[in-house]
């Protein structure tokens, strides 16, 4: 991170409100993942709150230090942990994978439009935003389920004669996540491709290159930071998604969320719940700081133009 | 009882709630179980007493003992289940009750209380609300056409034997998504104790449980009320009074769909849901003038035959439907009570234990 070179270019007084964002991050998420830190390194108690301090001031001021790095430990050894985090990635990447397919024709098709019909289609894409992601998640489980709307208007106009298995299963999974994700693909996606200048693409027509390979030479290259950005809010969110694989994913859906709820309420070892959040926030920690690299090189690269 | 889902929608309102307890004299602050309390109830006592009565509810006993354990969550009366109530009894969180104020405490089952004494020593910190078995449900026609035209003479085969669940399965059968629930029961099946402490008698569970995975076709500690009572299912491990909740409402909606709570000869699991007062309660003397209404035969019966479980009060059940009095799956006999068990806390290890050969069990990896 180059703060202190981006410092020296602004001016004395803006300081003060660059540093906002940064008071910001600091106290609701290095604090919060410091007291996380601190539970992991505890033992399971019955006791208000449940897991043991780490210091105890003995008789005489002698500060003792106790720190049990067996959660850490259990998690590395049982490769139950290494499963579901492989589990929860892949279901993550797949789901990214995904969104990335469907979001960039329509955030592309939606740069295309004139501006007038374009505020309309951004507008839609933006709605359902409108409505608490666990209603829409509830309205899906209402449409796939085994006596659902999609099962019910199929046996009515009798295309099917037993249900389909829409539910519970990878397909509703995947489904919800795409459909719950896909807006987060389609916003940053769509703020690059609409800045991207028409004229390139005449230009390269002119020079006799058709539009796939105008548009893999062109439009795709142009468009990696909003591919990166797009991908990096979907990707980061889904690996530790728990609601939308609880509620409408399969039995054997393994995702880390669940496991961390499992430890967390099921076992009521907050300690082994906060040392599963640690590896996982470890875990999401390297693609932030590789997309966080990116966007540094290239405000970098607009500085010395 | 799990429903997770509502739990979450609930979640934000309870929370919102719970932190603003104040401390006055006329409030009290009830954090009871969803659909667990008849409407006139609430109204009666606030007529009665003249106190302010502020209701939440949760839909599972991990959600309430997470904000027990977090102190300060601003409730006078909340009722958790026996396996729960126990690890919470030893974590000190409750007031010892003073039975003086209780003057209906006297009409309360003494055999059930003996049952409670072995997760509430000496009954120091609990009164009985309800009480209830875990047991099996079946859709009575689809499940016995699947059979042959017969249920095994020990019912528990239905599920518990590959070549019976398999014949099942085409028609749906779900299980109770809780280790802690199920466990006990397979142990009891196995002729094991249902409280064992024993790994390998956990392993040898979970390796019957293994054996018929692949004819659960769900998981599900609530959905399956709507999905037996619809006919999607057509056998469940679930609680009695959902059981009876899925029978009830095949009817109301005349889906045709018979649904039955059965009852096995071999014994079932008993659950009791017992009121506590947490040792931070600011509104002590409303929670005891609450428990004690509670208590009262009439007040007892409304709820009881608003949500069909059997309540601790003995004179209730003089004011209970005939009906529900009648239903084993509500009110067991004495002998199947005498071959059932109460289902008692795993200590840490075997709790990890059981969490994980259930998470094993279920994503079948």
């Amino acid at each position: 991170m180059n703060i202190q070179r981006l410092f020296k270019r602004l001016k004395p007084g803006r300081g003060a409100v660059i540093s906002i964002p940064y008071f910001w991050l600091l106290l609701f998420f290095l604090v919060p993942f410091f007291i996380v830190l601190k539970i992991s390194f505890a033992e399971q108690d019955l006791a208000i709150p449940p897991f043991t301090s780490l210091m105890n001031l003995e008789e005489g001021g002698l500060l003792h230090l106790t720190l049990n790095l067996g959660n850490f430990d259990f998690i590395l050894s049982d490769d139950f942990y290494a499963k579901t985090y492989l589990s929860s990635l892949q279901t993550a990447l797949f789901t990214t994978l995904m969104c990335l397919l469907l979001g960039y024709p329509i955030a592309y098709a939606i740069a295309r439009t004139d501006p007038a019909r374009r505020n309309v289609l951004l507008m839609l894409v933006m709605l359902p935003f409108w409505t608490s992601f666990l209603l829409r998640v509830y309205a899906w489980m209402g449409l796939l389920n085994e006596n659902g709307l999609i099962n019910s208007f199929l046996l009515g106009i009798g295309l099917i004669d037993e249900p389909l298995m829409l539910f519970h299963n990878d397909f509703s999974l995947y489904l919800v996540m795409v459909y719950a994700y896909l807006p987060f693909m389609i916003l940053p996606l769509f703020s690059h491709l609409v800045k991207m200048d028409g004229r390139l693409l005449e230009a390269a027509s002119d020079l006799g290159a058709g539009p796939i390979k105008a548009f893999f030479t062109i439009t795709l290259p142009l468009s990696k930071n909003g591919i990166i950005a797009g991908s990096m809010m979907v990707f980061i969110p889904a690996v530790g998604e728990f609601v939308i694989p609880e509620l409408v994913g399969g039995p054997d859906t393994l995702m880390i969320g669940k496991v961390l709820w499992n430890e967390f309420f099921d076992n009521n070892n907050w300690p082994m719940a906060a040392a599963v959040a640690t590896v996982m926030v470890l875990l999401l920690i390297v693609p932030i700081a590789f997309l966080h690299r990116f966007e540094t090189r290239q405000l970098e690269g607009k500085g010395n133009e | 009882m799990k429903r997770f889902a509502r739990t979450l929608l609930l979640g934000a309102v309870s929370a919102a709630y719970a932190g603003s307890a104040v401390a006055a004299s006329n409030e009290l602050n009830i954090y009871n179980w969803s659909d667990y309390i008849a409407e006139s109830t609430i109204p009666g006592f606030q007529k009665a007493t003249g106190v302010k009565v502020r209701y939440d509810v949760y839909d599972s006993n991990e959600i309430l003992q997470a904000k027990m354990l977090t102190g300060k969550s601003g409730y006078d009366i909340v009722v958790p289940s026996n396996t729960f109530l126990a690890k919470q009894i030893q974590a000190n969180l409750y007031l010892p009750l003073d039975k003086s104020k209780l003057p209906n405490y006297k009409d309360l089952d003494p055999e059930l209380m003996k049952l409670m004494t072995k997760f509430d020593p000496g009954n120091k910190f609990a009164v009985p609300y309800f009480w209830g078995i875990n047991t099996i449900g079946i859709n009575t026609d689809r499940a016995t056409k699947a059979l042959g035209g017969k249920l095994p003479a020990n019912q528990w085969d239905m599920l518990f034997k590959p070549e019976h669940a398999a014949k099942l399965k085409s028609c749906g059968v779900s299980m109770l998504d809780s280790p802690a629930e199920v466990f006990p029961i397979v142990l009891h099946y196995m002729g094991k104790d249902p409280a064992s402490k024993s790994e390998a008698d956990y392993r040898a569970a979970a390796d019957l449980l293994k054996s018929i995975r692949p004819h659960v076709t769900r998981f599900s500690s609530s959905g399956y009320i709507n999905e037996l009572s619809g006919g999607s299912l057509c056998l469940v491990l679930g609680y009695g009074g959902d059981i009876n909740i899925a029978r009830t409402r095949a009817v109301e909606v005349k889906s045709g769909v018979k649904v039955q709570a059965l009852v096995p000869k071999e014994g079932v699991g008993i659950w009791i849901d017992s009121m506590v007062i947490p040792k931070d309660a600011k509104n002590a003397d409303n929670a005891y003038k609450f428990i004690n209404y509670s208590l009262d035969a009439k007040v007892a019966a409304a709820n009881a035959n608003a949500v069909t479980y059997a309540p601790g009060s003995l004179p209730a059940r003089k004011f209970i439907d005939k009906a529900n009095l009648a239903n084993p799956s509500i009110f067991p006999s004495k002998e199947v009570m005498a071959k059932s068990f109460v289902m008692l806390p795993m200590d840490p290890k075997i709790q990890r234990l059981t969490t994980r050969l259930w998470q094993e069990f279920k994503t079948r990896k």
